[in-house]
């Protein structure tokens, strides 16, 4: 994961001040204490978390939007809510154990609790999708942060057009959400397509990239709204396909990922160009960020 | 003659073809013959000789090969749209993977030594066709290499 290294100075939008919390209001800084309900174990280095908050007052968020997780005496990390936004009662978090504290979480138990400080970041728009094809494009872990997103305009399934959900994964064993994508994909109002990179025996699915999907088509790309989440490089490739389907880059959103630290736009950890990804993401609409977006370095 | 003219739609109808005119599309609809494959049927194997290009109008076809201790490993999926067998317009010509139908296939296969024969002919044709089959191998060898890439691994990205 390429860090920010320029300071926040270097660019002045990056200084905006971070609104400060509003009286009254829970300190951002704070972690809440939750207790772990639920551990499912969901691939071999991926497990979901299904958390009850101790205070027990829910939380409410928008699809897109992360959670910090505080490991206990181990440190905190960025991770996005994966659960329905229409129960706050219950907030879930899937998570790939790739390092440090991620591994730490790996290894909690159900009844153990857990610091959280959030939500925070923007959301998925699915407002602005309203009318359009609702074009879902994840890739590995990907799938989890646009799992609210499913959720919502299934919620509300009347006011889009169609809806497809097209998924990458490394090998048949790395399909996140199986039971889910097996439901979706028996409703007559949408289509998943899943593909993977590699497949050995058994496997009668598609092989190969997630771009290949894109190509097949089933959409309107003058009227489609496309969310794509996966690793930079996966986005990068499908953002291409997109446009040379005709998809508009202010119909593509994607979500970013930088270190963080504070997580409210104060530290500058997670500075992205002229952004703070923490703040003025993790989701972006593509034209906004187009020109950073393809310099590697940032 | 009823299958030929049968074949010129299907060819016109299929994304390869696209922008085709009719001469050309009942030039090429000469080689061909209408064939299907049952689930599980190999297409051609990987060494054979490079005989057919096949137009896939339905179904899902796996390139495959055999790796010691791994029995097949699929490298990729073809379905409707896409063409097959490419190699047999390439010397020497020899597949150089196993194609497996994984779902009932319909395709059009067009006899590659009667296309060749067509193309040495017709110089234009020749390229009209080879300059699809080109793009077609590009789009392929980029999605190859993105495979490659290995994306989704811990260290491949940013998730
Ligand atoms: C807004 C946002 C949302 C996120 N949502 C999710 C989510 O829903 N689920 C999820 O699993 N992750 C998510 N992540 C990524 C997650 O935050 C990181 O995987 C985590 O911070 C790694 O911390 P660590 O201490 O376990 O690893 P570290 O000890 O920091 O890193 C150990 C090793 O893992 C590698 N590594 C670090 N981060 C990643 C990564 N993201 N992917 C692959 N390799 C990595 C490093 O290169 C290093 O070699 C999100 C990140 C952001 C910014
Ligand atoms: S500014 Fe501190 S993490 Fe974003």
């Amino acid at each position: 994961m390429a860090e920010a290294s320029t300071h926040p100075a270097a660019n002045p939008a990056a200084l905006r001040a971070p609104e400060p919390p509003a009286r009254g209001a829970a300190d951002p800084m704070r972690p809440r204490r939750f207790r772990i309900a639920r551990l499912r174990r969901e691939l071999a280095d991926t497990f979901t978390l299904e958390l009850e908050p101790l205070d027990g007052a829910g939380m409410h968020f928008k699809p897109g939007q992360f959670n910090m997780l505080y490991v206990f005496g181990v440190g905190e990390v960025p991770i996005s809510i994966s659960g329905d936004p229409a129960d706050p009662s219950v907030l879930v978090h899937t998570t790939r154990a790739v390092g440090t504290v991620t591994n730490a979480m790996n290894r909690l138990k159900a009844g153990q609790s857990i610091g959280i400080r959030g939500p925070f970041g923007t959301h998925w728009p699915a407002e602005a999708a309203h009318g359009d094809d609702v074009l879902i494009v994840a890739g590995g872990i990907g799938l989890a942060p646009l799992r609210p997103l499913i959720h919502t305009v299934l919620a509300e399934r009347d006011r889009f057009g169609k809806v497809l959900i097209l998924y990458g994964a490394r090998t048949p064993e790395d399909i996140l959400f199986t039971r889910e994508l097996k439901a979706w994909r028996g409703r007559f109002d949408m289509s998943v397509h899943v593909t993977v990179d590699r497949a050995t025996g058994a496997w009668n699915g598609h092989v190969g990239v997630v771009t290949r999907l894109i190509k097949m088509g089933g959409f309107d790309p003058g009227n489609t709204s496309a969310f794509v989440c996966g690793p930079e490089a996966m986005m990068r490739f499908c953002l291409t396909a997109l446009a040379e389907k005709g998809v508009r880059e202010e119909r593509m959103f994607i979500s970013m990922e930088r270190n963080m630290k504070c997580a409210v736009g104060v530290c500058g950890h997670c500075q992205w160009g002229g952004h703070f990804v923490c703040r003025d993401g993790p989701v972006f609409r593509f034209d906004k960020v187009a020109d950073i977006f393809r310099v590697w370095e940032l | 003659m009823v299958q030929v003219e049968g074949l010129e739609t299907l060819l016109e109808n299929h994304p390869f073809f696209e922008g085709f005119d009719a001469d050309t599309l009942a030039l090429l609809a000469g080689c061909g013959v209408n064939e299907r494959f049952g689930p599980g049927d190999y297409v051609f194997h990987e060494g054979s000789d490079a005989d057919k290009v096949y137009i896939v109008r339905h179904g899902t076809v796996s390139i495959e090969a055999k790796v010691p201790g791994l029995d097949r490993v699929s490298l990729q999926t073809l379905q409707e749209d896409d063409v097959l067998g490419w190699s047999s317009l390439v010397t020497p010509y020899r597949y150089t993977f196993d194609a497996r139908a994984v779902s009932l296939l319909r395709v059009v296969s067009l006899d590659a030594a009667c296309l060749r024969k067509k193309f040495e002919a017709d110089h234009e044709l020749g390229y009209l066709v080879l300059n699809r089959v080109v793009a077609m191998m590009a789009e392929r060898l980029q999605a190859a290499r993105l495979q490659m890439l290995d994306l989704y691994q811990p260290k491949g990205g940013q998730m």
